[in-house]
Parts: C-alpha cells; structure tokens; sequence
C-alpha cells in the first residue's frame, strides 16, 4: 500500500524496517500455525490414501453432487419466495393507509427477531406432532423465506426512501399518482443502489440453507456428514469437511464478487450532471449481513 | 390459553436451563468475538503486508462458511485430529471464530470512516501515534462502529441455536426435549419466540438509543 491511511503516514526509512521486522515475524508466526495445522492433519493419519479414495468413486461424487443440488434448490426456491414476499411487504409498509402499514410493520419486525432456526421449526415439528406430511425441504424452505423475505423488505424500504425528496415531490407535482412515482421514479433509482445489499442478503440466505442439516434435509452438510462417518474409509470427516467447505466459500465468494462487482459498477457515475444516489448497504440487516 | 400457560410452568426447569445456556453462549462469544475480531481489525489496518493479508483471507473464508459447517467441523472433524473439544467448548469456539469475521469488519470500516485530514491534522500537531488513534481516530470511529456492532451481536445471540443440532442443551434444543414428552409444540416454539423477544427487545432499544445519541453530521 503506497498511500497514506488515516492511522499512519507514508512509512520513513526506519518505519519501512521495523515494518519489514514485524513482517517477517508474523509470517514466520503464520507459517508455523500452518505448519502445525498440517503436522497434525499428517500426524493423525488425514493424509492417507484411505481417506481420500472414496471421492474417486462416481458413486460418491454423485453423492455429493446430489447433495450440492438439493442446497441450490432450496436457495432457489427460497430466493424467489423471499425477493416476493420482502416486495410485498415493502410495498405495505410504504402505504398511505395504517391498515396495510401497521400489520406489515409487526410481520416484518417479529419474523426479523425471531431466530431463523426457531422459525425452521415451526415448519417442520408442528406438522410432524399431529402427524401432517410436510416435506424438510418445505420447512427449510419456509424459514429461510419468511426471516430473509423479511429483511430484504427493509432493504427494499430504506432504499426507497433514501432516494431524495426532490424525486417525489417533483414527480408528484407533474400529477403522478403515488403508483407512478414509485414504480418509474423512486423504483429504478433504488434498485441500482440497493443491489448489492440484495445479493449479500442471499449470500446468507445460500449459507443458511446449512441448517437443514439439523432438521436432516439431506443437503450437502448432510451428505457430507454420511460420506464422513463411513468407517471402512476410516471415518474420513477431515477430508469430507474440508471439500464440502471448499464448495461452500466457492459458492459464495463467487456471489459475494458478484455483490462487490455491482457495488463498483453501480459506484460509478453515470454520463449525467444530477448526483447519483450512492450505493450503500440498507437496514441495520443489510448494513452486518450476518 | 390455560394449556398455553401449562406448557411453560409444566416444562419451566427446561426452559430456564435452555436461555441460561443461551445467554451463557451469547456473553462468552460475545467477549471472546470482540477480543479476536478487534485484533483481526487491527491487522487489516495495518502497515504490515503479511497481516493485512491473513485478516482479509480469514474474514472472506469464514465469511462465506455457513456457521453449521464451523460447528460440524469442530464437532465431528477436530476430534479425528486427537484434540478433544467437549461440545459446549465447541460451540463457543464456533460462535468465537465465526462472529469475529464480522466483528473484523465493522472495526476496519469503522476506522475507514475517519477521515485522513483528521489524523494528517493530528500528526501536524507533532501528535504520536498512540495520541493520534487515542484521542482522534478511536473516539470518531466507535460511534460509527456502535450500530452496526450491536446489529452483529443481535445476530449472534439469534445463531446461538445452532449449538441444539450440536448437543448443546440451549434455547434450541428444547422442542427435541418436548417431542419426546409430547408436548404440544406449537406452545412450546411460542415460548421460545417470546424468550428471545425478551432478550432482543432490550438490545434493539439500546442500539436505537445509542445511534440517535452518536449520531453525528458528517
């Protein structure tokens, strides 16, 4: 980094040399965490060829494609279902009338405190007490929609309203119905500057989808909890855990590169003289997706 | 209603056992998030390359983990290592090196939001670093810091249910309980609803208050 930061200057000579000390230090410090991380790994026998050659059977990669899909299908569904019930309830919330606007508020609100696995229950011990059939995936499902629908409502909301007054009133003025305003006004400001914020949303709502794990929807934690207990493999959960941990980070980083990419492409200004509503993350949730 | 109330007197030592663990997760994680994610913040501030470099790789790594698999790996995995990591230690552990990724975060855009006049006056001034980040750079950054700090232990207290599907007898793990005792659990996940509001509520109100009263025009 050749710029200064705001905590220190351009580094002078002797600050350039206990810099490079301190360097040199830590790596070696990093190095040897590693360095025993993997001693350890090699210590226990996590290198072994037992271990790792069940990823070469077709049988098992399909196993584990399996359960990669089963992951992407309630992310898929749940997406859907969250983008359409936060855009429902944004649109209540921003009504004129107290009747759509307080029971929104309440729904969005309790579903936002209440914890996401909490709400995964509700669907899935319910119907199994009295003996209704529900599908694990529909449970999983119905949590990851109402917690994450509900936040992506307040992100819809605050980027509404972060658009500048100027907009409406302007476009009120012209005779635009309150309709009009937000759907060719404030909508298409907003979007540009809350994108990011969504795909961070569903970032999480991708990673969350790890908790059919408990409820034993078989997603790819699951599967890869089947694949590590195998003993004739000698229970290989080392190795299972680290590629089901690679697909994971992969799966996101890709989408989180895409939320840092729409971050810069939307940062840039546009070929006009008005002010460009900058992107930000939205809500106290988009702010620390979490 | 009367079955409503019964469900919680009938079961109330479970219920107790379970938040009591919760909050016990909550403040442990939340000391030792702190602690780990503030020394993570500080090297991605700092002017040493190699520790810039292992804060951002730890954060983007434990970032895009769901927490299940940061639990599932100290559960399952790390005993194959012959470490031995009971499961309340494990869940500690899991919410520690998870929620300090985001803790990281918010320490390093909160030092971002300073702006480099303020300090560039201060070492203008003949001010040491020590005086610099103590009396310019910190008190401006905390208050940006507060909000979205609060916003990351609310969601932390929330993902203490992980810890059931890990043998943790806490909030989470008590319909697991209530199945085998038939209880209804449309109550029983009520009940546990209306524990975590009574725990929320309290913080909700503080960070609101907090931000209203740090709020500064920029």
């Amino acid at each position: 980094m050749t710029q200064a930061t705001v905590l220190y200057d351009l580094p002078g000579p002797r600050a350039r040399r206990r810099n490079a000390i301190i360097g040199v230090v830590s790596i070696a410090a990093i190095v040897g965490l590693i360095g025993w991380a993997v001693y350890r790994f090699w210590q226990t026998g996590q290198f072994e060829a037992r271990k790792w050659e069940q990823f070469q059977y077709a049988a098992v990669q399909r196993e584990l494609l399996a359960g990669y899909l089963a992951t992407l299908k309630a992310a898929g569904i749940a997406t859907v279902l969250a983008l359409l019930f936060g855009a429902l309830f944004a649109a209540a919330r921003l009504s004129d009338r107290w009747i759509l606007r307080a029971p929104a508020t309440f729904v969005v609100e309790l579903f936002r405190a209440i914890p996401l696995l909490i709400l995964i229950f509700f669907g899935y011990y319910v119907p199994l007490q009295y003996g209704w059939s529900i599908d694990k995936l529909w449970a999983l499902v119905i949590g990851l929609t109402l917690y994450n629908g509900s936040v992506l409502a307040e992100i819809f909301r605050a980027g509404i309203n972060a658009v500048p007054r100027g907009q409406s009133e302007g476009a009120y003025a012209i005779g635009m119905r309150k309709n009009q305003v937000i759907r060719l006004i404030l909508l298409p400001q907003a979007v540009r500057a809350m994108l990011p914020a969504i795909v961070s949303q569903l970032v999480v709502l991708l990673k969350d989808t790890a908790l059919g794990f408990i409820i034993t929807y078989p997603e790819l934690l699951f599967v890869g909890k089947q694949i590590g207990g195998r003993l004739a493999f000698g229970l290989p959960y080392v190795p299972t855990y680290l590629i089901v941990a690679v697909i994971y980070i992969a799966t996101c980083g890709l989408l989180s590169v895409l939320a840092w990419w729409l971050q810069k492409r939307m940062g840039r200004a546009r070929k006009t003289s008005a002010a460009v509503l900058p992107t930000k993350d939205f809500g106290d949730a988009g702010r620390t997706a979490i | 209603m009367a079955e409503f109330l019964r469900v919680l007197t009938d079961n109330w030592s479970l219920y107790s056992q379970g938040f009591t663990n919760t909050v016990k997760l909550f403040l442990v994680a939340a000391v030792g998030s702190l602690v780990l994610g503030t020394l993570l913040g500080a090297m991605r501030v700092s002017p040493v390359p190699a520790l810039r470099a292992f804060g951002a790789t730890y954060v983007n790594v434990l970032r895009n983990t769901p927490l299940t698999l940061v639990f599932a790996f100290l559960v399952f995995a790390v005993p194959k290592l012959d470490v031995n990591i009971d499961y309340l230690p494990a869940a500690f552990l899991a919410l520690t090196l998870y929620t300090s990724a985001f803790v990281c975060e918010v320490v390093r855009s909160g030092i971002n939001t300073v702006a480099t006049g303020q300090a560039e006056a201060a070492r203008a001034l003949g001010m040491t670093f020590l005086q610099v980040l103590g009396s310019i750079v910190l008190p401006q950054a905390l208050r940006s810091m507060v909000p979205p700090m609060m916003s990351v232990f609310i969601a932390m207290l929330k993902n203490t249910t992980i810890a059931a599907g890990f043998s943790v007898l806490e909030a989470g793990a008590i319909p697991a309980y209530m199945s085998e005792r038939g209880e209804p659990q449309f109550a029983v996940l009520l009940w546990i609803t209306i524990g975590f509001l009574i725990l929320i509520l309290p913080l909700v109100v503080l960070q609101r208050f907090l931000e209203r009263k740090l709020a500064v025009a920029r």
